[in-house]
């Protein structure tokens, strides 16, 4: 049994830092927000054109001009700041955000990340993934570490179209945590319950397991 | 000067079947509910449209896919539009997938008169295919050009009579480069108002690039994802 995604998402968000600007993907990044550590605090910006994400509104109070990037109704805070698309990719671009969070259909043990195209399955298109790739200074991926088959998404080579290069620096999935380094996977913590023999059947690229591995605290 | 025209249908009737088009909007927010409207009853086709997404499939762009009145879309995003995800694997539509940041800064550099700019995204995947490359400080950068649109249909909260748009909140997102980007610029606007009722502070888009103006009808403004709290 590893961990469900709010577990994920929860171990992601021991990642946050007091005053790191944040861009959380589409999916299991989203629920980051719901488990940011008390004393912690960080703006989460959203690439459509905010910066200072609240959250969901109250029932009834739902803006249709007031989105996030997953289109869902949000909400601001004091101190949020409304820009245009170009400045808000102007300022990802400069490297100013300091941690991505996104999700992913593959990781390569070089870094490499795939999540958005399979060649004539599926186009759901790049959206701000490849911008947000290639500039963030700290990239986290959120992921199921095997895909339906069964079959391991942490390869020694992505087969799907690439979405950025050598860029991926921690993948936080249902089994553990792994940096991702020179030397490929390294394996930091396991899920409770997820041994490291399972995680090693698990990943075809190329893994190591820390000498100080140990259980995650969820 | 004025630039005011009666509605939707006066201010889109010079567009031809063929036309590259811009459309404002990030989802269905903030999008040229009235034009696309014109556009869709008028029947003018073989578009080839610039927008981030094509609106899901019964509303926004989604209207002139649904009418195969679009041939080729550059968006960034697919995502929960159905009937564009079948056109494009079936080849029946051609759709240049671009990323978001490119999309939004190669409709800038239009606006600002440069032709070409040199960015980061999508280096060393397939958005590279063709492209110059360019090494800056040890980092490689692709060449991608300004966008040469015949049209920009945006959508703006407050417009007055010479053409200065204000937006509200996150409908702005590409609205404002996209009426820097074309070569005729029409805005529709919530609240049309006189000159000197905006404050001259706070103008998202000057004037000068907007060529036709006028206040909207009926605005449905769907949302796409209704995400809310308990009380």
């Amino acid at each position: 049994m590893g961990l469900n995604k709010e577990q994920i998402a929860a171990r992601i968000a021991k990642e946050l830092k007091n005053g790191y600007y944040v861009n959380l993907g589409i999916g299991i990044p989203t629920l980051v927000a719901n488990y940011i550590p008390e004393g912690v605090n960080v703006i989460l910006q959203s690439e459509n054109g905010l910066l200072g994400m609240g959250p969901f509104p109250f029932e009834g109070e739902e803006d249709p001009d007031l989105i996030n990037a997953g289109k869902q109704t949000i909400t601001t805070l004091p101190g949020s700041v409304f820009f245009d698309s170009a400045m808000s990719f102007g300022m990802i671009r400069a490297g100013k955000v300091d941690l991505t969070v996104l999700g992913a259909m593959e990781v390569a043990e070089n870094g490499d990340i795939a999540n958005w195209k399979i060649p004539n399955k599926m186009v759901k298109g790049m959206g701000g993934a490849m911008d947000l790739v290639a500039a963030a200074k700290n990239i986290i991926v959120a992921m199921q570490h095997t895909n339906p088959k069964g079959e391991s998404k942490l390869l020694p080579r992505c087969t799907l179209p690439l979405t950025g290069v050598g860029c991926v620096k921690k993948i936080v999935s249902d089994l553990g945590v792994f940096d991702v380094t020179a030397d490929g996977f390294v394996c930091i913590e396991h899920a409770p319950g997820v041994t490291i023999d399972e995680i090693k059947a698990k990943t075809a690229g190329k893994l190591t397991i820390a000498a100080d591995v140990k259980e995650m605290t969820v | 000067m004025n630039k005011v025209v009666a509605g939707a249908d006066v201010a889109i009737q010079d567009i031809p079947s063929g036309a590259t088009i811009m459309l404002g909007g990030f989802g269905l927010c903030g999008i040229p509910e009235n034009c696309i409207a014109a556009m869709v009853k008028k029947g003018i086709n073989n578009l080839t449209c610039i927008s981030n997404n094509a609106g899901v499939d019964d509303f926004g762009i989604g209207l002139l896919l649904q009418n195969k009145q679009v041939k080729k879309m550059i968006s960034s995003y697919v995502g929960e539009n159905a009937e564009f995800e079948r056109q494009l694997l079936s080849g029946e539509l051609e759709v240049e997938l671009i990323p978001q940041g490119t999309l939004a800064t190669r409709c800038m550099a239009s606006g600002y008169g440069m032709p070409a700019v040199y960015l980061l995204a999508g280096v060393g995947t397939e958005v590279a295919e063709g492209k110059e490359v360019r090494e800056f400080n040890g980092k490689n950068y692709l060449l991608e050009h300004a966008f040469d649109s015949d049209f920009a249909i945006v959508k703006a909260w407050k417009g007055d009579t010479l053409g200065n748009l204000v937006f509200k909140d996150t409908a702005r997102n590409f609205n404002p480069m996209m009426a820097m980007a074309g070569k005729i610029t029409i805005a529709e606007v919530e609240e049309l108002v006189q000159p000197g009722e905006l404050d001259p502070n706070y103008i998202h888009v000057p004037g000068i690039y907007v060529h036709r103006i006028f206040q909207g009808t009926n605005y449905e403004k769907r949302i796409e994802q209704r995400t809310v709290r308990k009380r």
